[in-house]
Protein backbone atom coordinates (compact mmCIF):
# COMPACT_ATOMS: atom_id res chain seq x y z
CA UNK A 1 0.00 0.00 0.00
CA UNK A 2 2.78 2.39 1.38
CA UNK A 3 4.77 1.41 -1.89
CA UNK A 4 1.80 1.89 -4.34
CA UNK A 5 1.81 5.68 -2.96
CA UNK A 6 5.04 6.50 -3.18
CA UNK A 7 5.32 5.34 -6.67
CA UNK A 8 2.59 7.44 -7.61
CA UNK A 9 4.51 10.28 -5.99
CA UNK A 10 7.88 9.80 -7.74
CA UNK A 11 6.24 9.22 -10.80
CA UNK A 12 4.76 12.57 -10.17
CA UNK A 13 7.89 14.60 -9.02
CA UNK A 14 10.19 12.65 -11.65
CA UNK A 15 8.70 10.80 -14.23
CA UNK A 16 5.64 13.41 -15.11
CA UNK A 17 7.01 16.62 -13.77
CA UNK A 18 4.21 19.15 -14.47
CA UNK A 19 6.83 21.87 -15.21
CA UNK A 20 9.45 19.83 -16.91
CA UNK A 21 7.52 16.81 -18.84
CA UNK A 22 4.04 18.34 -19.01
CA UNK A 23 4.88 21.80 -19.49
CA UNK A 24 2.48 23.28 -17.12
CA UNK A 25 2.39 27.00 -15.60
CA UNK A 26 4.93 27.68 -17.75
CA UNK A 27 3.99 31.10 -17.87
CA UNK A 28 4.78 31.90 -14.21
CA UNK A 29 7.52 29.47 -14.29
CA UNK A 30 9.78 31.56 -16.80
CA UNK A 31 8.02 35.35 -15.63
CA UNK A 32 8.95 34.31 -11.91
CA UNK A 33 11.79 32.97 -11.86
CA UNK A 34 14.28 35.72 -12.04
CA UNK A 35 15.63 35.02 -8.39
CA UNK A 36 15.40 31.95 -5.79
CA UNK A 37 13.37 34.06 -3.04
CA UNK A 38 10.59 34.62 -5.49
CA UNK A 39 10.76 31.25 -6.93
CA UNK A 40 10.68 29.49 -3.47
CA UNK A 41 7.89 31.63 -2.24
CA UNK A 42 5.94 30.79 -5.60
CA UNK A 43 6.66 27.33 -5.26
CA UNK A 44 5.30 26.57 -1.58
CA UNK A 45 2.57 28.61 -2.19
CA UNK A 46 1.91 26.11 -5.43
CA UNK A 47 2.08 22.95 -3.19
CA UNK A 48 -0.05 24.24 -0.60
CA UNK A 49 -2.74 24.58 -2.97
CA UNK A 50 -2.29 21.61 -5.47
CA UNK A 51 -2.27 19.38 -1.99
CA UNK A 52 -5.77 21.06 -0.80
CA UNK A 53 -7.65 21.36 -4.57
CA UNK A 54 -6.58 17.77 -6.07
CA UNK A 55 -8.31 16.08 -3.91
CA UNK A 56 -11.09 18.64 -3.18
CA UNK A 57 -12.19 18.22 -7.08
CA UNK A 58 -11.61 14.58 -6.62
CA UNK A 59 -14.59 14.21 -3.91
CA UNK A 60 -16.45 16.82 -6.20
CA UNK A 61 -15.83 14.47 -9.33
CA UNK A 62 -16.12 11.71 -7.57
CA UNK A 63 -19.51 12.41 -5.14
CA UNK A 64 -21.21 15.01 -7.80
CA UNK A 65 -20.03 15.14 -10.63
CA UNK A 66 -19.37 11.62 -12.17
CA UNK A 67 -22.27 10.06 -14.33
CA UNK A 68 -24.41 7.88 -11.67
CA UNK A 69 -22.49 9.55 -8.52
CA UNK A 70 -26.11 11.57 -7.58
CA UNK A 71 -27.94 8.02 -7.57
CA UNK A 72 -28.30 9.01 -3.63
CA UNK A 73 -30.34 11.60 -4.18
CA UNK A 74 -32.16 9.33 -6.31
CA UNK A 75 -31.19 10.70 -10.00
CA UNK A 76 -28.96 7.82 -11.46
CA UNK A 77 -29.06 8.93 -14.67
CA UNK A 78 -27.47 12.43 -14.30
CA UNK A 79 -24.21 13.06 -15.94
CA UNK A 80 -22.96 16.23 -14.83
CA UNK A 81 -19.13 15.95 -16.20
CA UNK A 82 -19.95 19.26 -18.70
CA UNK A 83 -20.04 21.41 -15.87
CA UNK A 84 -16.38 19.69 -14.87
CA UNK A 85 -14.18 22.73 -15.76
CA UNK A 86 -16.05 24.85 -14.36
CA UNK A 87 -16.26 23.68 -10.66
CA UNK A 88 -12.87 22.66 -10.74
CA UNK A 89 -12.09 26.28 -11.73
CA UNK A 90 -14.29 27.35 -9.10
CA UNK A 91 -13.38 25.10 -6.60
CA UNK A 92 -9.48 26.49 -6.82
CA UNK A 93 -10.58 30.31 -7.23
CA UNK A 94 -12.50 29.67 -3.72
CA UNK A 95 -9.55 27.61 -2.44
CA UNK A 96 -6.62 30.11 -2.79
CA UNK A 97 -9.53 32.87 -1.35
CA UNK A 98 -9.86 31.45 1.81
CA UNK A 99 -6.42 30.09 2.30
CA UNK A 100 -5.53 33.65 1.60
CA UNK A 101 -7.62 35.19 4.61
CA UNK A 102 -6.88 32.17 6.77
CA UNK A 103 -3.00 32.86 5.93
CA UNK A 104 -3.72 36.77 6.63
CA UNK A 105 -5.07 35.81 10.06
CA UNK A 106 -3.20 33.29 11.20
CA UNK A 107 0.17 32.93 9.36
CA UNK A 108 1.05 36.43 8.78
CA UNK A 109 4.52 35.24 7.80
CA UNK A 110 3.75 33.15 5.68
CA UNK A 111 1.32 35.65 4.14
CA UNK A 112 4.01 38.69 3.84
CA UNK A 113 6.10 36.04 2.11
CA UNK A 114 4.10 34.62 -0.42
CA UNK A 115 2.65 38.07 -0.93
CA UNK A 116 0.63 38.63 -4.86
CA UNK A 117 1.96 35.30 -5.46
CA UNK A 118 -1.50 34.01 -4.01
CA UNK A 119 -4.12 35.32 -6.16
CA UNK A 120 -1.71 34.58 -9.12
CA UNK A 121 -1.85 30.88 -8.48
CA UNK A 122 -5.60 30.80 -9.39
CA UNK A 123 -5.05 31.23 -12.84
CA UNK A 124 -1.93 29.12 -13.11
CA UNK A 125 -2.10 26.18 -15.10
CA UNK A 126 -0.28 23.69 -12.90
CA UNK A 127 -3.00 23.88 -10.41
CA UNK A 128 -6.01 23.27 -12.77
CA UNK A 129 -3.76 20.95 -14.79
CA UNK A 130 -2.96 18.49 -12.00
CA UNK A 131 -6.77 18.07 -11.38
CA UNK A 132 -7.46 17.37 -14.75
CA UNK A 133 -4.88 15.18 -15.04
CA UNK A 134 -5.76 13.57 -11.98
CA UNK A 135 -9.62 13.00 -13.55
CA UNK A 136 -8.02 11.42 -16.06
CA UNK A 137 -6.18 9.00 -14.39
CA UNK A 138 -9.46 8.07 -12.63
CA UNK A 139 -7.62 8.26 -8.78
CA UNK A 140 -9.14 7.33 -5.99
CA UNK A 141 -9.03 9.95 -2.88
CA UNK A 142 -6.22 8.75 -1.15
CA UNK A 143 -3.89 8.97 -4.60
CA UNK A 144 -5.14 12.03 -5.06
CA UNK A 145 -3.50 13.32 -2.08
CA UNK A 146 -0.56 12.07 -3.18
CA UNK A 147 -0.72 13.52 -6.95
CA UNK A 148 -1.63 16.65 -5.84
CA UNK A 149 1.24 16.92 -3.38
CA UNK A 150 3.79 15.14 -5.77
CA UNK A 151 2.63 17.78 -8.58
CA UNK A 152 3.58 20.74 -6.55
CA UNK A 153 6.78 19.28 -5.00
CA UNK A 154 8.24 18.71 -8.81
CA UNK A 155 6.61 22.00 -9.96
CA UNK A 156 8.28 23.98 -6.95
CA UNK A 157 11.22 21.90 -7.51
CA UNK A 158 11.74 23.03 -11.25
CA UNK A 159 11.40 26.62 -10.70
CA UNK A 160 13.95 26.55 -7.80
CA UNK A 161 16.20 25.07 -9.92
CA UNK A 162 15.39 27.00 -12.83
CA UNK A 163 15.77 30.36 -10.77
CA UNK A 164 18.96 28.99 -9.50
CA UNK A 165 20.49 29.06 -13.21
CA UNK A 166 19.11 32.20 -13.84
CA UNK A 167 20.60 34.17 -10.97
CA UNK A 168 24.34 32.69 -11.77
CA UNK A 169 23.24 33.53 -15.85
CA UNK A 170 22.93 37.33 -15.38
CA UNK A 171 27.04 37.47 -15.05
CA UNK A 172 27.41 36.04 -18.49
CA UNK A 173 27.89 37.41 -22.34
CA UNK A 174 24.99 36.50 -24.33
CA UNK A 175 24.28 37.86 -27.16
CA UNK A 176 21.52 41.11 -27.22
CA UNK A 177 18.65 39.39 -28.95
CA UNK A 178 18.51 36.23 -26.78
CA UNK A 179 18.93 38.17 -23.34
CA UNK A 180 16.49 37.55 -20.97
CA UNK A 181 13.32 35.81 -22.19
CA UNK A 182 14.63 33.77 -25.56
CA UNK A 183 17.74 32.58 -22.91
CA UNK A 184 15.48 31.60 -20.61
CA UNK A 185 13.47 29.19 -23.02
CA UNK A 186 16.79 27.69 -24.45
CA UNK A 187 17.42 26.70 -21.02
CA UNK A 188 14.40 25.59 -19.89
CA UNK A 189 14.27 23.25 -23.20
CA UNK A 190 17.64 21.73 -22.46
CA UNK A 191 16.11 21.22 -18.32
CA UNK A 192 13.55 19.51 -20.03
CA UNK A 193 15.68 17.26 -21.81
CA UNK A 194 17.14 16.58 -19.30
CA UNK A 195 14.06 15.01 -17.15
CA UNK A 196 13.24 13.01 -20.21
CA UNK A 197 15.73 10.57 -19.48
CA UNK A 198 13.38 9.74 -16.39
CA UNK A 199 10.96 8.71 -19.03
CA UNK A 200 12.85 5.28 -19.28
CA UNK A 201 12.23 4.52 -15.80
CA UNK A 202 9.77 2.09 -15.15
CA UNK A 203 8.41 1.79 -10.94
CA UNK B 1 -12.36 55.45 -32.81
CA UNK B 2 -11.32 55.73 -36.42
CA UNK B 3 -10.56 52.44 -38.41
CA UNK B 4 -6.90 53.41 -38.35
CA UNK B 5 -7.08 52.67 -34.39
CA UNK B 6 -9.14 49.46 -34.85
CA UNK B 7 -6.36 48.34 -37.01
CA UNK B 8 -3.87 49.08 -35.09
CA UNK B 9 -5.15 47.43 -32.28
CA UNK B 10 -5.79 44.03 -34.48
CA UNK B 11 -2.31 44.23 -35.79
CA UNK B 12 -0.32 45.24 -32.69
CA UNK B 13 -0.20 42.04 -30.86
CA UNK B 14 1.24 40.21 -33.82
CA UNK B 15 4.67 40.66 -33.48
CA UNK B 16 5.34 44.16 -32.22
CA UNK B 17 3.50 42.70 -28.72
CA UNK B 18 3.06 39.64 -29.73
CA UNK B 19 1.79 37.47 -26.24
CA UNK B 20 4.38 34.83 -26.83
CA UNK B 21 7.39 36.49 -27.53
CA UNK B 22 7.04 39.16 -25.79
CA UNK B 23 4.18 39.26 -22.91
CA UNK B 24 4.85 35.65 -21.77
CA UNK B 25 1.44 34.29 -21.81
CA UNK B 26 -0.50 31.77 -22.60
CA UNK B 27 3.27 29.36 -23.33
CA UNK B 28 1.90 26.21 -21.56
CA UNK B 29 0.03 25.28 -24.93
CA UNK B 30 2.43 26.75 -27.13
CA UNK B 31 4.67 23.68 -26.01
CA UNK B 32 2.34 20.73 -25.60
CA UNK B 33 0.38 21.01 -28.60
CA UNK B 34 2.46 21.86 -31.61
CA UNK B 35 4.22 18.55 -32.53
CA UNK B 36 1.47 18.24 -35.40
CA UNK B 37 0.00 20.69 -37.94
CA UNK B 38 -3.91 20.03 -37.91
CA UNK B 39 -4.10 19.50 -34.17
CA UNK B 40 -2.29 23.20 -33.67
CA UNK B 41 -5.02 24.78 -35.78
CA UNK B 42 -7.91 23.24 -33.91
CA UNK B 43 -6.44 24.59 -30.81
CA UNK B 44 -5.56 28.09 -32.08
CA UNK B 45 -8.87 28.43 -33.67
CA UNK B 46 -10.30 27.34 -30.28
CA UNK B 47 -8.22 29.72 -28.13
CA UNK B 48 -8.95 32.78 -30.57
CA UNK B 49 -12.72 32.13 -30.44
CA UNK B 50 -12.43 32.36 -26.39
CA UNK B 51 -10.42 35.13 -26.18
CA UNK B 52 -11.97 37.46 -28.44
CA UNK B 53 -15.93 36.32 -27.21
CA UNK B 54 -14.40 36.63 -23.08
CA UNK B 55 -12.57 40.27 -24.26
CA UNK B 56 -16.73 40.51 -25.83
CA UNK B 57 -18.75 39.85 -23.15
CA UNK B 58 -16.30 41.07 -20.06
CA UNK B 59 -16.16 44.09 -21.60
CA UNK B 60 -19.88 44.56 -22.10
CA UNK B 61 -20.69 44.37 -18.11
CA UNK B 62 -17.81 45.74 -17.06
CA UNK B 63 -19.36 48.54 -15.71
CA UNK B 64 -21.38 46.38 -13.48
CA UNK B 65 -18.90 43.78 -12.10
CA UNK B 66 -17.54 44.77 -8.48
CA UNK B 67 -13.65 44.76 -8.51
CA UNK B 68 -13.30 42.52 -5.40
CA UNK B 69 -15.24 39.66 -7.51
CA UNK B 70 -13.99 40.58 -10.48
CA UNK B 71 -11.74 37.26 -10.84
CA UNK B 72 -14.44 35.28 -10.29
CA UNK B 73 -16.84 36.74 -12.37
CA UNK B 74 -14.42 36.57 -15.41
CA UNK B 75 -13.60 33.11 -14.64
CA UNK B 76 -16.84 32.31 -15.27
CA UNK B 77 -17.31 33.78 -18.36
CA UNK B 78 -14.08 32.08 -19.43
CA UNK B 79 -15.00 28.81 -18.66
CA UNK B 80 -18.22 28.68 -19.83
CA UNK B 81 -17.01 29.61 -23.20
CA UNK B 82 -14.33 27.02 -23.22
CA UNK B 83 -17.14 24.10 -21.70
CA UNK B 84 -18.98 25.33 -25.44
CA UNK B 85 -16.00 24.53 -27.22
CA UNK B 86 -14.76 21.39 -25.63
CA UNK B 87 -18.34 20.14 -26.40
CA UNK B 88 -18.03 21.19 -30.05
CA UNK B 89 -15.26 19.84 -30.31
CA UNK B 90 -15.95 16.67 -28.40
CA UNK B 91 -18.88 16.32 -31.14
CA UNK B 92 -17.90 17.17 -34.16
CA UNK B 93 -14.02 16.75 -33.77
CA UNK B 94 -13.45 13.56 -31.31
CA UNK B 95 -10.39 12.66 -32.53
CA UNK B 96 -8.91 15.62 -32.18
CA UNK B 97 -10.32 16.11 -28.83
CA UNK B 98 -8.78 12.94 -27.71
CA UNK B 99 -4.98 14.36 -29.11
CA UNK B 100 -5.41 17.35 -27.35
CA UNK B 101 -6.69 15.97 -24.08
CA UNK B 102 -7.01 18.60 -21.32
CA UNK B 103 -5.78 21.34 -22.78
CA UNK B 104 -8.63 22.76 -24.18
CA UNK B 105 -9.86 22.77 -20.55
CA UNK B 106 -6.78 24.46 -19.72
CA UNK B 107 -7.06 27.39 -22.43
CA UNK B 108 -9.28 28.85 -18.82
CA UNK B 109 -6.17 29.15 -17.48
CA UNK B 110 -4.45 30.16 -20.29
CA UNK B 111 -3.00 33.31 -18.97
CA UNK B 112 -3.74 35.20 -22.42
CA UNK B 113 -7.67 34.71 -22.01
CA UNK B 114 -7.03 36.13 -18.34
CA UNK B 115 -4.24 38.70 -18.90
CA UNK B 116 -6.55 40.56 -21.77
CA UNK B 117 -9.28 40.43 -19.73
CA UNK B 118 -7.64 42.34 -16.93
CA UNK B 119 -5.74 44.68 -18.95
CA UNK B 120 -8.02 45.36 -22.11
CA UNK B 121 -11.49 44.36 -21.55
CA UNK B 122 -12.19 45.84 -17.99
CA UNK B 123 -11.26 49.44 -19.83
CA UNK B 124 -12.60 49.84 -23.10
CA UNK B 125 -15.59 49.82 -25.07
CA UNK B 126 -16.86 46.23 -26.56
CA UNK B 127 -16.12 46.17 -30.23
CA UNK B 128 -12.03 47.00 -29.80
CA UNK B 129 -11.82 44.52 -27.03
CA UNK B 130 -13.15 42.26 -29.27
CA UNK B 131 -10.19 43.51 -31.80
CA UNK B 132 -7.67 42.83 -29.39
CA UNK B 133 -8.67 39.94 -28.17
CA UNK B 134 -8.56 38.81 -32.08
CA UNK B 135 -5.12 40.18 -32.28
CA UNK B 136 -3.86 38.75 -29.57
CA UNK B 137 -5.46 35.08 -30.52
CA UNK B 138 -3.71 35.41 -33.65
CA UNK B 139 -0.54 37.13 -32.66
CA UNK B 140 -0.69 33.11 -30.36
CA UNK B 141 -1.29 31.16 -33.61
CA UNK B 142 1.29 33.01 -35.42
CA UNK B 143 3.98 32.06 -33.48
CA UNK B 144 1.97 28.42 -32.64
CA UNK B 145 1.67 27.42 -36.54
CA UNK B 146 5.12 28.93 -36.89
CA UNK B 147 6.42 25.67 -34.39
CA UNK B 148 4.14 23.54 -35.80
CA UNK B 149 5.26 23.74 -39.16
CA UNK B 150 8.82 23.32 -38.25
CA UNK B 151 7.92 20.57 -35.65
CA UNK B 152 6.03 18.07 -38.20
CA UNK B 153 8.31 19.15 -41.64
CA UNK B 154 11.28 18.18 -39.86
CA UNK B 155 10.01 15.58 -37.83
CA UNK B 156 7.78 13.09 -39.67
CA UNK B 157 8.34 14.92 -43.35
CA UNK B 158 4.53 15.49 -43.24
CA UNK B 159 1.96 18.75 -43.33
CA UNK B 160 -1.00 18.05 -42.42
CA UNK B 161 -0.50 14.65 -42.86
CA UNK B 162 0.35 14.92 -46.52
CA UNK B 163 4.08 14.06 -47.48
CA UNK B 164 6.14 16.65 -47.96
CA UNK B 165 9.33 14.84 -47.42
CA UNK B 166 9.75 11.71 -48.44
CA UNK B 167 11.66 9.91 -45.53
CA UNK B 168 14.35 7.43 -45.65
CA UNK B 169 12.06 4.70 -44.40
CA UNK B 170 9.81 4.88 -47.27
CA UNK B 171 11.90 4.70 -49.55
CA UNK B 172 12.79 8.37 -50.31
CA UNK B 173 15.73 10.88 -49.49
CA UNK B 174 14.60 12.59 -46.35
CA UNK B 175 16.28 11.45 -42.55
CA UNK B 176 13.23 12.10 -40.25
CA UNK B 177 15.05 14.21 -36.99
CA UNK B 178 13.11 12.42 -34.07
CA UNK B 179 14.48 15.18 -31.40
CA UNK B 180 11.71 17.85 -33.24
CA UNK B 181 9.06 15.54 -32.07
CA UNK B 182 9.81 15.76 -28.59
CA UNK B 183 7.60 18.38 -26.73
CA UNK B 184 11.54 20.14 -25.34
CA UNK B 185 12.52 21.07 -28.58
CA UNK B 186 9.52 23.53 -28.78
CA UNK B 187 11.46 25.59 -26.35
CA UNK B 188 14.02 25.64 -28.19
CA UNK B 189 12.50 27.07 -31.48
CA UNK B 190 10.59 29.18 -29.86
CA UNK B 191 14.01 30.51 -28.02
CA UNK B 192 15.34 30.83 -31.28
CA UNK B 193 12.08 32.88 -32.74
CA UNK B 194 12.31 35.47 -29.74
CA UNK B 195 16.26 35.65 -31.24
CA UNK B 196 15.14 36.02 -34.88
CA UNK B 197 12.10 38.77 -33.57
CA UNK B 198 14.23 40.67 -31.30
CA UNK B 199 16.99 40.92 -34.25
CA UNK B 200 14.44 42.39 -36.04
CA UNK B 201 12.84 44.52 -33.34
CA UNK B 202 15.64 45.55 -31.29
CA UNK B 203 13.72 48.05 -29.04
CA UNK B 204 12.41 44.59 -27.07
CA UNK B 205 16.17 43.76 -26.25
CA UNK B 206 16.44 43.64 -22.01
CA UNK B 207 18.92 45.41 -21.08
CA UNK B 208 21.62 43.27 -19.53
CA UNK B 209 22.04 43.67 -15.66
CA UNK B 210 25.44 43.72 -15.25
CA UNK B 211 27.79 44.93 -17.77
CA UNK B 212 31.07 42.99 -18.75
CA UNK B 213 33.70 44.97 -18.39
CA UNK B 214 36.02 44.91 -21.42
CA UNK B 215 39.58 43.61 -21.70
CA UNK B 216 41.07 47.21 -21.85
CA UNK B 217 39.91 47.77 -18.77
CA UNK B 218 40.72 44.94 -17.25
CA UNK B 219 43.52 45.14 -14.29
CA UNK B 220 46.91 44.75 -15.68
CA UNK B 221 48.25 42.10 -13.65
CA UNK B 222 51.48 41.49 -15.02
CA UNK B 223 52.64 45.00 -12.86
CA UNK B 224 51.42 43.31 -10.00
CA UNK B 225 53.10 43.59 -6.71
CA UNK B 226 53.61 39.86 -5.67
CA UNK B 227 52.55 39.96 -1.28
CA UNK B 228 53.28 36.45 -0.98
Amino acid sequence: MFEHYLNIFITTVFIENIALSVFLGMCTFIAISKKIDAAFGLGIAVIVVCLITVPLNNLIYNSILKEGALAWAGLPDANLEFVGLISYIGVIAAAVQILEMFLDRFVPALYNALGVFLPLITVNCAILGASLFMIEKDLRFGESVVYGLGAGVGWAMAIVVLAGIREKLKYSDIPEGLQGLGMTFLIVGLMSFGFMSFGGISL
Amino acid sequence: MTVKQYKQVLAKPLLEENPITLQILGICSALAVTSNLSVTLVMCVALTFVVSFSNLFISIIRNYIPSSVRIIVQMTIIASLVIVVDELLKAYDYETSKKLSVFVGLIITNCIVMGRAEAFAMKEKPFLSFLDGLGNGLGYSIILIAVAIVRELFGTGTLMGYEILPLVSNGGWYPANNLLLLPPSSFILIGLMIWGIRAYKTDQIEPNEYKLSGHASAPDLSKRELNV
